[in-house]
C-alpha cells in the first residue's frame, strides 16, 4: 500500500489568466492535485484543457502574458522544508533550485531543452554542477553514467555528440537524462512521447516507468493519449477547459468513468480490436477556442449529451475534492443526494 | 478493377558531398514498392517516420518523379496511364482525377479565401460554369457536414475538425477517382478525430471512394481501411486484408508495431512491448532483411538474403523467411 498521506507536491485552487489583445483568458480555474513519491499522476485532456499550463504554472515558467491569480503550489507540504513555490519570485536562485533541481522537466520536443551549440556532455555537466558540484571529472563520469542509465548505447562516445547528431528517440533519452541530472524527487513530463514513433514511444515509456519505480520519483505525466494514460498512470486527472473535471485511480477511471466527457473521450479512442469500417462514438462540436468559451455554466455543457437544462448551463458544479475519486458534474451530485 | 497499380516503384535521393557535389550515396526512400488499389477500396500505407510512406504518396501524386517503376492509374473505366514518365503538361489533364487530403488543416487552406472559393477553386480551374459551381458547392458542404453559411466565411473562423471538412470537400469537388489522404486525422483532438474518421467512413459508403490512406496510427487505420500495407525502410514488408493483418500478422515488424501501441486498457499493461534498437538508416540499410538487427526471430539467412514479398495466405503477402513458421504465428 502506497503512503498516500504525504504528498511531495500539493497544488490547491490554482488559477491562471492570460492577457491577450482580444481580452483576458482564464486558462486555469481551481485546479487542485497532489503528487506522491513513487506514484504516477496522469493528466489527460484535449488541446486547450490547461494540462501544460498547470505544469508551467507549477514551475513558474508561464509565458510573460500569463499570471497566477489565485491558489498555491507547495513543495514538501507539512514538513520543516515546506516551500510555497507560488510565493517565490519567478526568477532567481530559490526557484531555480526547485526547477531542474527538486523538480525535473521533460518536454515533448527534447530540442526545446537542449542547445544545438553544446555537446550532450557539456549540457549535462552544467546541469549536474549547477545543483551539486562534484567537480568537472566527476560530473563527466556522472553524465556518462546517466546516459547509460537511460539506455543510450556507447555513452562514452555519445557524451561528446551534439544533439542534432542523434535520432529523435535518443534525443528524448538525453532529455530524460538531463532531467535526472540533479536527482529530482519529482518529474513533470509534458507529452514526452507525442513526437515519437510508436515503437520508440514504447521504449521511452518503459524507460520512464523503470526510472520512476526504481527512484521512487513522483511523476506527473501530461498527455492527450488515453492509451499512454492506461499504460502508465496510477491516478488520473481529466481536464477540460482549465478545470479538473474528474479524478480517479486508473482502473476505476477506465472501468467506471463518471463524467460524461470522460465517458465520451474513452469511447472515441480508435480501437485495435474494431471491426472494419466500425464507426466511433463522437462528441458533438469541438473544444471551443480560448475567446469563445461558455461564459457561464459547466464548461462542457454545450457539448454534453446529458445536460440538465436550466442547471448545467447556469451554474458550475463543485470541483473534485483533492485526493478523492469523483467528477465535477451535477448528475453525480444528484445521484449522491 | 484496379484504380491504381504501382509496380516496382523506387525513389532514391542522392546524398551529395564535397565541393564537386558528387554523389556520395543514396537514400533509398522507396525501393521496389508494389501494390494495387481496387475501385472502392481503401488501402492504408503504414509505418514509422522515414519508412517511405509519404515518398510513395508523393510519387503517386507526381510531386516527385520516381527513380524507376510504373504508376499505372486508371482515370476512367477501360483506360490505364503510366504516370511515372509523364511531363508536367502531360500530367495536367490527369491531375483532377487524383486529389489530396492534407495532414495539417491549418496550413493547407488559404486564409485569405472564403471557404466557398476554396472548395470551388478546383471547379474554376477545370472550367465548370458558375451556376453549376454553386449547386455543387452546396452539395459538397452538405456532404461533409458543414452549414451552407460556411461558404462566405474565412478559414480562421473554423476549428481544426471543421477545417479538415473543408479540405475534404475541396478534395471531393471534382469527383476524383482516387483520394490520397496523408495523415488526415493525426493533427486533430481525439474527439474531433473520431468525427472525421466517421465522415470518411460515410463518404466511402456513399461515394464508393478509392483511397490511399497514409498513416502511422494503427488504431485509426483499423477503422478506415480494407487492406493495409506495412512499410519498413523503404520497402513493403507485409500486405493483408485489415482483419487478417491485425489478427495474424505474418511479419515480425508488423507484430512489433502492433505490440508497441499503448492500449487504452489499464488491465493490458503487460501486453505492450517495445522492440529493441532503432529504425535502420535508409541511406545505409543493413544487408539481408532490413529488420534483422531488431528481429527476435532472425536466423542466419536473414542477415544475408533479402526476403521477397510473397503470398503466404490468400491475399496476405509477407517478406519474411519465417512467415509460415509456427514460432512467428504463435
Amino acid at each position: 500500500m502506497v503512503d498516500r498521506a504525504k504528498p511531495i507536491v500539493s497544488v490547491r485552487e490554482l488559477a491562471v489568466e492570460f492577457h491577450q489583445h482580444t481580452g483576458t483568458v482564464r486558462a486555469l480555474e481551481a485546479v487542485s492535485l497532489d503528487l506522491y513519491p513513487g506514484r504516477v499522476l496522469g493528466v489527460v485532456g484535449e488541446s486547450g484543457c490547461g494540462k501544460s499550463v498547470t505544469a508551467r504554472a507549477m514551475l513558474r515558467i508561464l509565458d510573460r502574458n500569463g499570471a497566477i491569480t489565485a491558489g498555491r503550489v507547495t513543495l514538501d507540504p507539512g514538513t520543516p522544508e515546506e516551500q510555497e513555490l507560488t510565493a517565490l519570485p519567478s526568477e532567481g536562485r530559490a526557484i531555480r533550485a526547485v526547477r531542474g533541481g527538486r523538480i525535473g522537466l521533460i518536454f515533448q520536443e527534447p530540442m526545446a531543452a537542449l542547445s544545438m551549440q553544446y555537446t550532450v556532455g557539456n549540457q549535462m555537466m552544467e546541469a549536474i554542477r549547477a545543483h551539486r558540484d562534484p567537480g568537472k571529472d566527476a560530473a563527466r563520469k556522472r553524465a556518462i553514467a546517466l546516459l547509460h542509465e537511460v539506455g543510450i548505447p556507447r555513452p562514452e562516445t555519445r557524451v561528446d555528440a551534439y544533439p542534432f547528431q542523434l535520432s529523435g528517440g535518443l534525443r528524448q533519452r538525453v532529455g530524460i537524462a538531463l532531467a535526472l541530472a540533479a536527482e529530482p524527487d519529482v518529474l513533470i513530463a509534458d507529452e514526452p512521447t507525442t513526437a515519437l514513433d510508436v515503437t520508440t514511444q514504447a521504449q521511452i515509456l518503459a524507460l520512464l516507468r523503470r526510472l520512476q519505480r526504481d527512484k521512487r520519483i513522483a511523476l506527473m505525466l501530461i498527455t492527450h493519449d488515453m492509451g499512454v494514460i492506461a499504460q502508465m498512470a496510477d491516478d488520473v486527472a481529466v481536464m477540460y477547459l482549465g478545470r479538473i473535471i474528474e479524478f480517479a485511480p486508473v482502473r476505476e477511471l477506465f472501468r467506471f468513468p463518471r463524467h460524461p466527457y470522460t465517458r465520451a473521450l474513452l469511447r472515441s479512442v480508435p480501437d485495435l480490436d474494431a471491426t472494419p469500417r466500425q464507426r466511433l462514438a463522437t462528441i458533438g462540436g469541438a473544444v471551443p477556442q480560448p475567446g469563445s468559451r461558455p461564459p457561464i455554466g459547466c464548461p462542457f455543457h454545450p457539448r454534453c449529451p446529458e445536460i440538465i437544462q436550466g442547471r448545467c448551463d447556469v451554474a458550475i458544479p463543485a470541483p473534485v475534492p483533492p485526493g478523492e475519486a469523483g467528477a465535477s458534474c451535477f448528475r453525480l451530485e444528484d445521484a449522491v443526494a | 478493377m484496379n484504380v491504381l497499380e504501382v509496380r516496382g516503384l523506387s525513389k532514391h535521393f542522392p546524398i551529395v558531398a564535397g565541393m564537386m557535389r558528387r554523389e556520395a550515396g543514396r537514400v533509398r526512400a522507396a525501393d521496389d514498392v508494389n501494390f494495387a488499389i481496387k475501385s472502392g477500396e481503401t488501402l492504408a500505407l503504414v509505418g514509422e517516420s522515414g519508412c517511405g510512406k509519404t515518398t510513395v504518396a508523393r510519387c503517386i501524386l507526381r510531386a516527385l518523379r520516381p527513380t524507376s517503376g510504373e504508376i499505372r492509374f486508371s482515370p476512367e473505366d477501360g483506360r490505364v496511364v503510366d504516370l511515372a514518365p509523364l511531363s508536367r503538361s502531360q500530367l495536367r489533364p490527369l491531375r483532377r482525377h487524383i486529389q489530396l487530403i492534407f495532414q495539417d488543416p491549418y496550413a493547407s487552406l488559404n486564409p485569405r479565401m472564403m471557404v466557398g472559393d476554396i472548395i470551388t477553386e478546383p471547379l474554376v480551374v477545370n472550367g465548370v460554369p458558375a451556376a453549376e459551381r454553386q449547386v455543387r458547392l452546396l452539395e459538397l458542404l452538405d456532404l461533409v457536414g458543414l452549414p451552407a453559411a460556411a461558404r462566405t466565411r474565412f478559414p480562421h473562423a473554423f476549428s481544426g475538425g471543421q477545417r479538415q471538412r473543408i479540405g475534404i470537400a475541396r478534395a471531393l469537388a471534382l469527383n476524383p477517382r482516387l483520394i490520397v489522404a496523408d495523415e488526415p486525422v493525426s493533427a486533430l483532438d481525439v474527439s474531433v478525430q473520431a468525427q472525421i474518421i466517421n465522415l470518411l467512413l460515410d463518404l466511402q459508403d456513399r461515394l464508393g471512394l478509392s483511397m490511399l490512406f497514409v498513416a502511422h496510427d494503427l488504431g485509426v487505420v483499423r477503422h478506415v481501411s480494407d487492406r493495409v500495407a506495412v512499410m519498413y525502410v523503404g520497402r513493403i514488408v507485409e500486405v493483408a486484408p485489415t482483419i487478417d493483418l491485425y489478427a495474424t500478422p505474418r511479419h515480425p515488424y508488423t507484430r512489433a508495431l502492433l505490440a508497441a501501441v499503448p492500449k487504452a486498457d489499464p488491465e493490458a499493461r503487460d501486453a505492450v512491448t517495445a522492440p529493441r534498437g532503432e529504425v535502420a538508416d535508409p541511406a545505409n540499410p543493413p544487408p539481408g532483411c532490413a529488420f534483422h538487427p531488431r528481429c527476435p526471430f532472425a536466423i542466419d539467412r536473414c542477415r544475408v538474403d533479402r526476403p521477397e514479398l510473397v503470398e503466404v495466405a490468400p491475399g496476405h503477402l509477407s517478406s519474411c523467411f519465417r512467415a509460415s513458421d509456427s514460432a512467428l504465428l504463435a
